[in-house]
């Protein structure tokens, strides 16, 4: 059954991803595909997320491969609060590659069958792994968002004559929903990581390379409300920081995870 | 029923005519009524680009040569630069008026009001009632299927436009304006009209410190004073972006010479735009409404054709009626005539014996009705009606 649900889902987000390459060339028809594209996507991955859960009868996303899964459900739910609305689509260029890629790579480390009964427990997984991952995924929206604000006020500050043809949120708004998404976003890093510290240390277990640089990773981000609230940071400046957040997210996300799991 | 058209715009008519024919909501409205007096309908659409008279009449060449002469009434240099359509070309026209593809500026949104105003005040009937419902109906989805008029027109609609791509919602954005100029005021009009709040109008006797102290608190700068060199420098623009907190600033210079130091673009938040720049946007944006423009003609053709086949099947409606009256009235009769034997019939055989005959007749007329609609459509609609007419001897008892 989830191998029946992973294709639809798939070649869901893959059609969504051509769909927004169509819409920068014509906006329009495309553009309203590839949001349909998504729309249904997202169920078939939700629908299989949740046989995965009833299969398992748990958490079964504690694997780097499965969480990955979850991690795409993640990013592409938090993109569909916005990127429905057409001056939003264009975020879909940069959302649903990854978002294919990401489920290509959780596929072939087998993160879309069973993960077979896990020894911690489903409390447990659901705060630490879920909080961590809903943490990232708002960080990547957050970025998305501060790599559009570049493009766009690039596209301000170079003054072609093309800069109407296509509709973009405004500057100042996209600087605020990056703003208000980090800000949601913190909070559930925080108290993700704080529950797999406290179990860390309960357990006396060693830290591994995962832990270090999410701690990187949750400072960098703390540095960003920090200083977009209390030091006046606006615009690119916070743009920039935006994304090398994302960076270490990356990092997180698909280079240590062997460290983690293991 | 036909439909006709007489009319002048600025594609025939110099400003010195339309003005001549020009009519304001009153006139229009009394316009229409006096020239629905014979029984007529009649509509007036009257903007500064055009004088038009829609009239649905039996007599075409007689409701023509009214329209002519009421219009000519109103300025008898205008009888040249008339235009007289009829029937499906009458319907075309004002549908693409209504999509404002035969607008000077391709797309603008104003003429829909107007084409709206028209029928409000008209003296209209079953024939123009549907004419406009339809041609504000096309109108609505040319705007909602094709870009045509998501962009701005004019040099102050696009600095407009500009504003929002910076601030999106500009309710409360603060303006300072530099000099008073003609574009300058339209800009302001047009922010002025999305919320935006003006703080200051600057001339050359405003001091210098003020403008300054305005600077930190503005959001938009909009210059054009008849300076022979630039009234704000880069350096005074850096001055106060230090006490703007990170804020961002758009500044939009209409003079030349130039009243905005260029080296203000490479400062750190601020968004410079010169004349050119924003007439190259407005170039680019009415190409783009050219380009549009194709594919709405497309949908205002589909539109207007539909329009016609409903227009042409009124020709038939009384015939298809008719027969199907008279279809009716026998089988009717025939039921009565066997009343003997249906009296032994129980409620639900007797139903069922209706049903039956109403079936009948209902497939014998069906494709008759097809075939009568299909050829009004291609014009021989009256042809069909009479033959339908004199084969089933409609109307005779009546003669």
């Amino acid at each position: 059954m989830a191998e029946l649900l992973f294709w639809p889902a798939l070649l869901l987000y893959g059609e969504a991803a051509v769909g927004y390459f169509g819409e920068v060339r014509r906006p329009g028809r495309a553009g309203r595909a590839a949001t349909w594209g998504v729309r249904l996507g997202w169920l078939a991955q939700t629908a299989l997320l949740a046989v995965q859960v009833a299969r398992d009868d748990g958490f079964p996303w504690e694997t780097w491969a499965s969480s990955l899964s979850l991690f795409v459900w993640l990013v592409v739910s938090a993109y569909l609060i916005w990127g429905c609305r057409r001056p939003y689509r264009i975020l879909g260029l940069v959302v649903m590659p990854l978002a294919v890629a990401l489920l290509v790579v959780a596929r072939a480390g087998g993160g879309t069958g069973s993960s077979g009964a896990s020894h911690y427990s489903n409390l447990f997984l659901v705060v630490h792994v879920g909080l961590v991952l809903a943490a990232f995924a708002g960080f990547t929206l957050a970025a998305a968002l501060s790599g559009l604000y570049i493009w766009q006020e690039r596209r301000l500050r170079t003054r072609p004559a093309t800069i109407l043809r296509r509709q973009v949120p405004a500057l100042a708004t996209l600087d605020s929903l990056a703003l208000r998404t980090v800000a949601w976003s913190v909070p559930l890093l925080t108290l993700g990581a704080s529950v797999g510290l406290v179990r860390l240390v309960v357990r006396d277990d060693r830290l591994d390379a995962l832990i270090a640089v999410t701690a990187v990773t949750w400072l960098v981000w703390c540095a960003y409300l920090g200083l977009r609230l209390l030091g006046g940071w606006t615009g690119r400046r916070a743009a920039y920081l935006a994304l090398a957040g994302f960076v270490l997210v990356g990092v997180v996300r698909l280079a240590l995870p062997v460290t983690h799991f293991a | 029923m036909h439909l006709v058209l007489v009319g002048t715009s600025h594609h025939h008519a110099p400003v010195e005519l339309r003005e001549q024919v020009a009519l304001d909501g009153e006139d229009a409205q009394a316009f229409a009524a006096r020239l629905a007096a014979d029984g007529r309908e009649a509509a007036c659409l009257s903007t500064c680009n055009r004088t038009e008279l829609y009239l649905a009449a039996d007599d075409a060449e007689q409701a023509e040569h009214a329209a002519a002469a009421a219009l000519v009434s109103l300025g008898p240099e205008v009888e040249p630069a008339l235009y007289r359509l009829q029937d499906r070309a009458a319907a075309h026209h004002l549908f693409r008026v209504a999509a404002g593809l035969d607008s000077l500026v391709p797309g603008e949104g104003e003429i829909l009001g107007q084409v709206r105003l028209a029928q409000e005040l008209g003296t209209t009937g079953p024939l123009l009632d549907r004419l406009f419902r339809q041609a504000l109906h096309s109108g609505r989805k040319v705007r909602a299927e094709t870009a045509i008029g998501q962009s701005p027109a004019s040099v102050s609609a696009a600095a407009a436009a500009l504003a929002e791509q910076v601030f999106g919602s500009l309710a409360g954005r603060a303006i300072v304006l530099l000099g008073a100029g003609k574009v300058s005021e339209q800009a302001a009009r047009n922010l002025r009209s999305r919320g935006a709040e003006i703080t200051l109008v600057a001339n050359s006797k405003t001091e210098r410190a003020r403008i300054e102290e305005q600077l930190v608190a503005a959001d938009v700068v909009i210059a054009s004073t008849n300076a022979p060199g630039a009234v704000l420098e880069a350096a005074t623009v850096a001055d106060a972006l230090r006490s703007r907190k990170g804020r961002r600033l758009l500044l939009v210079d209409l003079a030349v010479p130039r009243d905005l130091d260029p080296a203000i673009a490479d400062l750190d938040g601020c968004y410079l735009y010169d004349i050119d720049d924003l007439e190259g946007i407005v170039t680019e944006t009415l190409s783009l409404r050219r380009r549009e423009a194709e594919r709405a003609e497309a949908i205002v053709a589909a539109e207007a054709k539909k329009f016609h086949e409903w227009h042409t099947s009124l020709d038939v409606v009384p015939a298809i009626a008719s027969l199907r009256a008279r279809a009716e009235e026998i089988r009717e009769a025939e039921l009565q005539k066997a009343e003997s034997l249906l009296g032994r019939l129980d409620d639900s055989q007797r139903r069922a014996v209706e049903a039956v005959t109403a079936q009948i007749v209902n497939k014998l007329l069906h494709l008759p009705t097809v075939r009568m609609k299909e050829a009004a459509a291609a014009a021989d609609g009256v042809l069909y009606a009479e033959a339908v007419r004199h084969l089933f001897g409609l109307g005779e008892d009546e003669r």
